[in-house]
């Protein structure tokens, strides 16, 4: 057979350690693909036993990246828990917060993670300044806004800059990547406008983490966030301060509008052909890395004080299965199992539900060959990530997720971002089902965050001029913490997020984290259906086996977040205490 | 406990990591000067490690002024605690940065000080990546992965041996053998792969909590066995920046003075940079006029989180914490945690997570670190004694008896 097995570890661009191993076929095309993290640190093992006020600083180091979505979702956790429901003050900042880590995080993931594998850079070298000062301008023309950057001199500049550093010198980060790859698809002057933006990006990411520094302290890390509200007083009640918000968030939307949007329809266009064919995937329908199109969110950011799990929510909750968008199922936390038939922990075999499972690690190992390499023993155990499933189906979660579901469940606003795309695009809703629609709805995802954020901080401002300071609710903690439990179930940048505890006499008793990665990087479960990963890379056609350009294009097109997807196990299973997700927070 | 209290106030503030010396006389700065001068002259002759455009060229290319690049270098210099006649040195020492190559590696870690580096602001990340280091190669930034990503490192590791510095991010789990984390085709440990890079290092850096000191996977009960580069790596000059995650001038704080001098900073007993750490952050604090006045928060929204009042009683650790964020702050000085009434949780300290990382106060913590801890001590010196400026800091001083025996390998 003249099938041939590839291994890519590690995985740059993201955060965290993963590795991916893929089959290939004589006609270069994948036929089995295999997802495994490579790094365990044993978070919730850590929380157990603390008083659960400290858990959400210690939850939110499992990521740096997506940060203070776990320490937010942590202290919900606890929130409900007590059935404290904060100010509007602090519901507003905690908005704010997320917010300005969406806006800034899918920037930084299409520019400095996942723009590479569209964009080459060397072949930039070649692009005639004054067309790509045009090129530009028609892109903006078609994203219906004002180009960020259009003078033919700005790319010019760029450009000898990049000459320079080719030309001369070693090239860093850029350094053995895959150039001239028959697999990219963009001219030279778009390779230069990407360019141009990467290094521009990295300018404007700066300021878009200062708006969450504004009122969470610092980025990355912020440290306001508190069980009962939020500690940042004084930055609510100075109008500078939110004058400062506001005048960081304009000028990164004006980024956002006018260089991350006509890249996306860019890229999204001239990658159109891969993105349509539903040849190139597993379940043939939608396009190249479209994988197993069943869709999940459990929908976030409040928009009204009501409280745990009644507030109307920016993301709507839904599922949406086999990419069919007349369809919405309504998300049951009961339905959540997880499965260790292909992760390195101890198991009965069955699918166990997350809050009675007894996990402990069972490291197996990887197979030393001949050939120096180590291999993935993808019979067995191969991966530090647990299978979860709903309903005993693979779901994905992200970006894509909470636009497929908002649109499929007829929200207005999301509807309304999502009709835009296409219409302006002119591409048909099955290219969301794909690697580029992922990229693209996590595009349309941050112009809309953008958007309402600047309905959020006049609120807040609003809200303050009109007398109420207030930003903390008091609650008796000897009394609350006796005996209860709580979820914090919402949206990470990644996806859908969730962390559930146990309290007895002011201590944690348990804690259980499924988080966005565990969704999609998960490996096979016990009947053998693929991780979203895997089923994503089956039917990719490989341009070069040496270069694995296209399969980390679409594990990419996840922004995959490996830490966050390891901590979810209790190494000390025998204490796990039956923890069940109360009723009237179920979606 | 055993621990007289007057002597523990008297031996912190004796302590060698516990103060700075800001002015060490005409003579030891003279010859430092001539020392830096010498160095930057050597490093003239050699031709620019990445070939690149030079700083000076880069800033007038992206429209800065000469004098936000001069503003910048004062204030780097004085950062680094040398005299203002350094300035022109220290500006021609960031022009000179693209001559140290830098090979950035990532273990048990949440990349948050990948994070940090990218927000840096003096000089830009921009900059830095492609003008003023070399990165050779950093996981989250670098274009290529698998094979190629490894070639790349193993090209740098060959085209530099001995010259580049080697930043850590992240803890070394030992358990399992090294195998909580693996890294590249063949299925390097964590460990391993740590070694192997570091033999070949001119220095190591290790970067945010969990590198310095293990952080958060170690700790309690510390499942993975995880530990700081120092444990594990001998026989090499480390740096330790510790904080969660450290703060990016700290991180070009450390190249610069390499640049400058060839050495490294001078260190405290834990191997930090006493430019950076030497300073106690509850010194510093835009409120310690109120814990010197006995006013404080008393519960999150209170009036006197309105008024901006002392964080002490609701958890804040700045008496117990060395760093420099009450001068340097966050995100270009936007803003830090005691700015944003929450507070200091101690992150530059070891094992801050069972010490320190808690909303109130040592003395009703209300929870028993499982590695131990110092709440004791802390009773003893509780809150009654609160309103004698300084006494708070005392607690301080059992900590670093423990970290004492460290204390002179610690100098460079």
């Amino acid at each position: 057979m003249a099938k041939k097995h590839i291994i890519v570890d590690p995985i740059t661009r993201i955060e965290g350690h993963l590795r991916v191993e893929a089959v290939i076929d004589e006609n270069n095309k994948i036929v089995d693909a295999y997802a495994s993290s490579t790094m365990f640190r044993g978070m919730e093992t850590i929380m157990k036993d603390r008083d659960p006020r400290d858990c959400g600083l210690m939850a939110m180091r499992i990521c740096g990246v997506c940060t203070g979505t776990h320490y937010q979702r942590s202290i919900e956790a606890v929130e409900d828990a007590f059935n404290v429901t904060i100010p509007k003050n602090a519901r507003l900042v905690r908005n704010l917060i997320q917010g300005a880590l969406y806006v800034h995080d899918h920037l930084v993931h299409f520019y400095h993670l996942h723009a590479l594998d569209f964009v080459d850079v060397i072949a930039a070298t070649k692009a005639d300044p004054e067309l790509t000062a045009k090129e530009s301008v028609k892109w903006a023309e078609v994203a219906g806004h004002k180009p960020y950057i259009s003078a033919a001199a700005d790319f010019k500049a760029v450009q000898e800059r990049l000459l320079k550093f080719v030309k001369e010198g070693r090239l860093g980060i850029f350094g053995n990547g895959y150039w001239g790859n028959n697999s990219y698809n963009l001219t030279p002057e778009q390779n230069l406008i990407g360019v141009t933006h990467y290094l521009k990006a990295l300018d404007i990411q700066r300021n878009l983490a200062k708006m969450q520094a504004i009122f969470g302290g610092k980025n990355p890390h912020p440290q306001s966030i508190v069980v009962g509200g939020v500690t940042c007083v004084q930055d609510i009640k100075n109008p500078a301060r939110i004058g400062l918000f506001k005048s960081l968030l304009k000028e990164g939307t004006e980024f956002i509008k006018g260089a991350y949007l006509p890249d996306v329809y860019m890229a999204g266009t001239m990658y159109a052909k891969e993105a349509t064919d539903s040849e190139a995937t597993y379940t043939g329908k939608g396009g190249t890395g479209g994988g197993i199109l069943n869709y999940m969110s459990y929908g976030d950011f409040k928009l009204d004080d009501t409280g745990f799990y009644n507030a109307e929510n920016l993301f709507p909750s839904g599922i949406v299965m086999g990419a069919d968008v007349s369809k919405v199922f309504e998300v049951d936390a009961d339905k959540i199992t997880e499965d260790v038939a292909h992760a390195w922990y101890e198991g009965t075999g069955a699918p166990e539900h997350p809050y009675v499972g007894t996990t402990i690690p069972k490291y197996t190992g990887l197979e030393k060959k001949e050939d120096g390499m180590a291999y993935l023993k993808t019979e067995e155990k191969y991966s530090w990530i647990k299978a979860p499933l709903y309903n005993g189906k693979k779901m994905e979660v992200g970006p894509l997720a909470r636009m497929v579901v908002g649109y499929a469940k007829g929200d207005k606003r999301i509807t309304k971002y999502v009709g835009n795309f296409l219409k302006r695009s002119g591409l048909p809703i099955t290219v969301l089902f794909s690697t580029v629609g992922r990229t693209a709805a996590r595009a349309i995802e941050t112009e809309l965050m953008a958007d309402v954020m600047v309905e959020w901080v006049d609120e807040l401002a609003k809200n303050v001029a009109m007398g109420d300071d207030s930003t903390w609710t008091e609650f008796d903690f000897d009394v609350v913490s006796k005996e209860c439990k709580g979820a914090g179930m919402a949206e990470a940048p990644r996806g859908a997020l969730g962390h559930w505890m146990v309290i007895k006499d002011g201590r944690v008793k348990n804690y259980q984290a499924i988080v966005p990665s565990t969704w999609n990087a998960g490996p096979r479960d016990e009947t053998g259906q693929l991780g979203a990963y895997e089923a994503a890379l089956i039917g990719t056609k490989v341009s070069d086996p040496e270069q694995p350009l296209e399969i980390i294009r679409t594990i990419h097109s996840f922004d995959p977040c490996i830490a966050c997807a390891v901590h979810v196990v209790d190494t000390n299973g025998k204490e796990l205490a039956v923890y069940k997700v109360d009723p009237n927070c179920a979606f | 406990m055993g621990i007289d209290k007057q002597d523990s106030v008297k031996s912190l503030f004796t302590a060698q990591s516990a103060k700075v010396d800001t002015n060490r006389g005409d003579a030891y700065y003279e010859e430092l000067y001539a020392q830096c001068r010498g160095r930057l002259d050597e490093l003239k002759k050699l031709a620019p490690l990445n070939n690149r455009m030079d700083f000076k060229e880069s800033i007038e290319d992206e429209g800065l002024e000469r004098r936000d690049f001069l503003k910048w270098a004062s204030a780097t210099t004085a950062m680094l605690m040398l005299p203002a006649s350094f300035t022109p040195l220290v500006a021609e020492a960031a022009v000179m940065m693209n001559r140290v190559p830098v090979i950035w590696i990532e273990l048990s870690d949440c990349a948050g000080n990948t994070e940090a580096l990218i927000r840096s602001d003096g000089p830009k990340i921009d900059e830095i990546i492609l003008d003023i280091i070399s990165l050779e190669f950093n996981e989250t930034l670098l274009a290529a992965s698998g094979h190629q990503a490894e070639k790349q490192l193993e090209d740098a590791v060959e085209h530099f041996k001995g010259k580049y510095l080697l930043f850590v991010e992240g803890a070394v789990p030992m358990g399992l053998n090294g195998q909580y984390g693996t890294i590249g085709a063949n299925g390097e440990t964590f460990h391993d792969h740590l070694q192997r890079l570091a033999k070949d290092a001119a220095a190591i850096v290790a970067v945010g909590s969990c590198a310095t000191f293990g952080g958060i996977p170690a700790a309690a009960p510390n499942p993975t066995d995880a530990v700081g580069v120092m444990d594990v790596v001998k026989g090499k000059p480390i740096i330790n920046i510790p904080a969660c995650p450290a703060n990016p001038s700290n991180m070009v704080g450390v190249i610069l003075h390499y640049v400058l001098t060839g050495g490294i900073p001078e260190l405290d007993s834990l191997l930090r940079p006493k430019f950076a750490f030497g300073y106690r952050i509850h010194d510093n604090c835009e409120r310690r006029a109120h814990f010197d006045a006995g006013e404080y928060v008393e519960e999150w929204g209170d009036e006197g989180a309105k008024n901006n009042f002392c964080l002490y009683k609701v958890g804040c650790k700045g008496p117990m914490t060395f760093n420099n964020c009450s001068i340097v702050r966050y995100n270009e000085g936007v803003n830090w945690p005691v700015g944003v009434g929450r507070g200091c949780i101690g992150c530059s300290e070891p094992d801050f997570w069972d010490k320190y990382a808690y909303e109130r106060p040592m003395a009703n913590a209300n929870i028993k670190a499982p590695t131990g801890g110092v709440e004791k001590t802390v009773d003893e010196f509780g809150l009654g004694l609160l309103t004698a400026a300084g006494v708070g800091i005392a607690i301080h001083a059992a900590a670093s008896a423990v970290a004492g025996k460290k204390e002179n390998q610690g100098e460079a």
